[in-house]
């Protein structure tokens, strides 16, 4: 198929941020199609900046492109702008390195990782110029397959995708690319027995370890309540396992990262430094479904910053990870990459997830020499009652002690993350975080003149695979009554902002997360009536889910509100992360007694399942836990709850 | 001792969609892969220091960009092979055409140039049609355009700015070209087109020279050495 970039070309006049469209980026590559090859249109469901940053895509496009056997090239959502020009001129959806139109590929692979992107996805599908439903796609039909976190709760999206791929995708990319090829070889018109059949790819695919194939399960339910999801087929696997890379050392990736054209999220390098995490927060879907702990060995990581910052030209560098400070070493890693001279005076390195102690802090310090802007901490719970329940260990002197350091350091600005709507959750909870954000103000106030702290409150959304999967999730109105209550304690408290994350936003999440392969038609409802780029307020109404809800017999007070019952077969019982059901259900019992649980890196095994299943180990490099402790390892947890006493005499909750 | 280096650039084929800021980040990640020893300003964002002459349009190609870097020590490079090197590392379209050390007591690009040739592809009209508004717009004491700046709408006289615009003896998409003064403020490609009347499209605009009069005569900020226009598409 031919280049479409002369059509496209003439809509970008017209259009916000045509640089979007254009591809060029320094890293990409210009592959070549030939027979006997696999082609791969690797899709981010959101906007060019948003998607462009991804490392899991990147990592699969260098892979997929240094075999023989395959080509990959990437696309990104288009603006609504530019869509609307491309249904008009009738230009199909295309990718960037080539300009060709989403047919010419044999795969379109989508990264998941955000439930909203959901109805973009379809749209995609839609703009390609392929059926959006799996069972109206033919044998010349581009295969539809999707990974990344929201691949553990696949069934909203079953009757849309062909494929789902569970974990780490460095390994199975190839093994679906080796399935692939010679399937692809057959024609798509022959004789009897010597023509491509779907069904025949979709059953050797669900042989590949860590792929489900939905069409080939069905959910049996009984009046309206799901009882199982079983095999249609006999040698098709009752439930699929998630894959693990055991060792991240082996794959060095990505080796040129992608330096755009054009402002895009986490403009910078990215150097992954671990994989994986068990601190063990029990509202945290990424730390629960990406264990065990591997870290990259130190040496490796300093080669890849040096490497990439000479290649790219950045100036800052992150080094990223689900909670980099727990990184072994960390100190020393940072201090190298900052004092080598190679790097120029300007380097700085970014530490996303800051853990909250006044150690961390110090390291932040030593490195962000260029722009000390704001600091961000996640406490999640504003009392350590709730901090214990969500297994979120930071005592109240580690967070003070923390914010202390930053002010003390001569930052200005503090963010502060937290969650509302959590089980057990009380408004003394959520007063608690005004109270909390009030006692860092004051301690600014010894450093600075004026100071800004920043508490941001999201909705919680239970997610699969967690200890909280079964808790019914707070209602828009009780959100909305919750936020009015911490801002009615912060009411006054000059320096002491509070933002929070819309819940009409937080409830359509809880849609998909942890829906059935009924709100499948549910999301086609939302998308056919426009609902795309449901993560841009702009774009986002509750009303057009809940009328979507109701045209298929469902509501929220069913599919998120509802409390899960013990007994009740979950939509991804058959999906496993490789945790044991058991560990889960113990730990939320737990939760509610408001019992914590140690970070296991460095204390006993509670075999949650993750290694032991797999036959996997953690990959750590230091045998002790870090400097301040972690997660309750070396910490006296009984005093957790000791606010510092000259914090205590704060000031009045409202100026007259 | 502090330097001026001056730089002259293409921005042709796809890259002409990316913005000026884009451009300046481009420049910026070139200028750290070589080791330029860039100066940067002071203060609590220290930024390094580059200037750019007249904002280029998003999507409008050029012949003749230019680039003002601060150095905080003079170079001993040849700059003829230090422009390769940094075309060899700029993204695909931009080029370096020309490269010299620029008196510091000389005024900024922006307040320099005093006009710029544009080469307009447009669609849309009749050949007779264009040619006859070209005329129009050429006879008429002044051609009033409306526009929105910070938030309010505005009209502007654009006339007293054209001070060239001619119809290229070309096949369909037609060819404009034209000159438009600088100050006190430049015309873009788009408000020229909009002079013209209902009905034409904008395909292609394409900066050729800026110029900087001064009593009479009138230079290029840096000459290229060899054929200046000798360019072609790089898409």
């Amino acid at each position: 198929m031919d280049t479409v970039w002369p059509q496209v070309e003439r809509l970008l006049m017209g259009v916000q941020k045509p640089a979007r469209y254009i591809g060029g980026e320094q890293g990409a590559q210009a592959p070549v199609h030939g027979d006997g090859q696999a082609a791969w249109l690797l899709l981010y469901p959101d906007t060019y900046e948003i998607g462009l940053p991804n490392q899991g895509l990147q990592i699969l496009y260098e892979l997929l492109n240094e075999r023989a056997d395959a080509v990959a090239e990437r696309a990104y959502a288009p603006w609504t702008d530019m869509e609307a020009a491309m249904r008009a001129a009738e230009v199909p959806l295309f990718s960037l390195e080539n300009h060709l139109p989403a047919r010419a590929f044999d795969v379109l692979a989508f990264n998941l990782s955000a439930e909203l992107v959901y109805t973009n996805l379809l749209n995609l599908v839609d703009l390609a110029q392929v059926p959006v439903r799996a069972a109206d796609r033919g044998p010349g039909d581009p295969l539809v397959v999707a990974g990344g976190h929201c691949a553990y709760n696949p069934e909203p999206l079953a009757d849309f995708v062909d494929a789902f791929v569970l974990g780490d995708g460095e390994e199975v990319v190839g093994e679906i690319t080796d399935v692939l090829v010679p399937w692809l070889a057959q024609p798509v018109d022959g004789a009897d027995g010597d023509r491509r059949d779907r069904l025949d790819l979709l059953r050797a695919l669900a042989g590949v370890d860590g792929v489900y194939v939905p069409s080939l399960y069905q959910p049996r339910y009984d009046g309206g309540r799901l009882v199982a999801t079983e095999p249609r087929f006999p040698g098709v696997p009752d439930h699929v396992d998630k894959r693990t890379v055991a060792d991240l050392a082996d794959w060095p990736y990505p080796k040129r990262q992608l330096v755009p054209l054009t402002e895009v999220v986490h403009d910078r390098l990215n150097v992954e430094v671990f994989r994986g995490c068990t601190r063990g927060c029990r509202f945290c879907q990424a730390g629960m479904i990406t264990r065990p702990v591997r870290e990259r060995p130190a040496q490796q990581v300093r080669q890849m910053v040096s490497d990439g910052l000479a290649r790219t030209g950045y100036d800052e560098v992150a080094l990223t990870s689900l909670s980099t400070a727990d990184f072994s070493g960390i100190e020393a890693t940072v201090r190298d990459i900052v004092d080598d001279p190679q790097h120029g005076e300007r380097v700085s390195v970014s530490l996303p997830s800051l853990r909250v102690d006044a150690f961390t802090v110090g390291t932040a310090a030593q490195i962000q020499r260029v722009r000390r802007t704001g600091l961000t901490f996640a406490p999640e719970g504003g009392t350590w009652r709730m901090r214990q329940v969500i297994n979120k260990l930071i005592r109240e002197e580690d967070l003070y002690a923390a914010v202390d350091a930053a002010f003390g350091q001569g930052w200005r600005r503090v963010k502060l993350y937290f969650l509302i709507g959590l089980p057990t959750e009380q408004d003394d909870d959520v007063v608690g975080i005004a109270d909390l954000g009030k006692r860092c103000v004051d301690i600014g106030l010894r450093y600075h003149r004026s100071v800004t702290v920043t508490a941001s409150v999201g909705g919680f959304v239970p997610k699969p695979h967690t200890p909280f999967q079964w808790f019914g999730q707070a209602t828009v109105a009780e959100l909305h009554r919750k936020v009015a209550v911490l801002r009615d304690a912060a009411r006054g408290t000059r320096g002491l902002t509070i933002r929070w994350h819309d819940p009409e936003a937080t409830a359509a999440e809880g849609i998909a997360s942890r829906g059935d392969r009924r709100v499948g038609a549910v999301i086609e409802r939302v998308w056919r009536d426009g609902g795309t780029f449901q993560e841009w307020t702009e774009h986002f109404d509750l009303a057009r889910w809940e009328k979507a809800l109701a045209a298929e017999g469902l509501s929220l007070d069913e599919v998120v509100y509802r409390h899960r019952h013990p007994d009740e077969a979950l939509p991804w019982d058959h999906i496993s992360a490789g945790l044991h059901r058991d560990f889960l259900w113990e730990d939320w019992q737990q939760a509610l007694a408001g019992a914590g649980l140690e970070d296991c890196r460095w204390t006993p095994c509670y075999d949650c399942g993750a290694c032991t299943g797999f036959g996997l180990e953690h990959v750590v490099a230091s045998p002790v836990p870090p400097a301040g402790g972690s997660q309750g390892t070396g910490q006296d947890l009984a005093s957790g709850d000791r606010i510092p006493v000259d914090l205590l005499a704060t000031r009045p909750a409202r100026t007259p | 001792m502090s330097a001026n280096l001056r730089f002259r650039y293409t921005k042709l084929g796809k890259i002409r969609f990316t913005s000026q800021r884009d451009v300046a980040r481009m420049w910026e990640r070139a200028f750290r892969r070589i080791g330029l020893p860039v100066a940067w300003s002071g203060g609590f964002s220290p930024r390094p220091l580059l200037s750019f002459g007249l904002a280029l349009p998003t999507g409008a190609e050029s012949l003749g960009e230019y680039l003002d870097v601060r150095l905080d020590e003079e170079l001993g490079a040849d700059l003829g092979e230090l422009s390769l090197r940094l075309s060899a590392l700029l993204p695909e379209g931009l080029a370096v055409q020309a490269a010299a050390f620029v008196d510091d007591d000389e005024s900024s690009l922006q307040q320099e140039v005093s006009s710029c040739c544009w080469d307009l592809e447009v669609f849309g009209l009749p050949l007779n049609e264009l040619a006859a508004r070209v005329e129009r717009l050429l006879d008429a004491p002044s051609v009033v355009v409306r526009r929105i700046r910070k938030g309010r709408p505005v009209e502007d006289d654009l006339r007293p700015a054209v001070r060239t615009l001619t119809v290229l003896p070309t096949g369909g998409p037609w060819q404009l070209r034209a000159e438009v003064a600088t100050q006190p403020r430049g015309v873009r490609p788009g408000e020229l087109l909009e002079g013209l009347g209902a009905g034409l499209e904008l395909a292609r605009a394409r900066r050729r020279h800026q110029w900087i009069e001064r009593n009479g005569t009138r230079w290029e900020p840096l000459e290229v050495p060899g054929a200046p226009h000798a360019q072609e598409r790089a898409s």
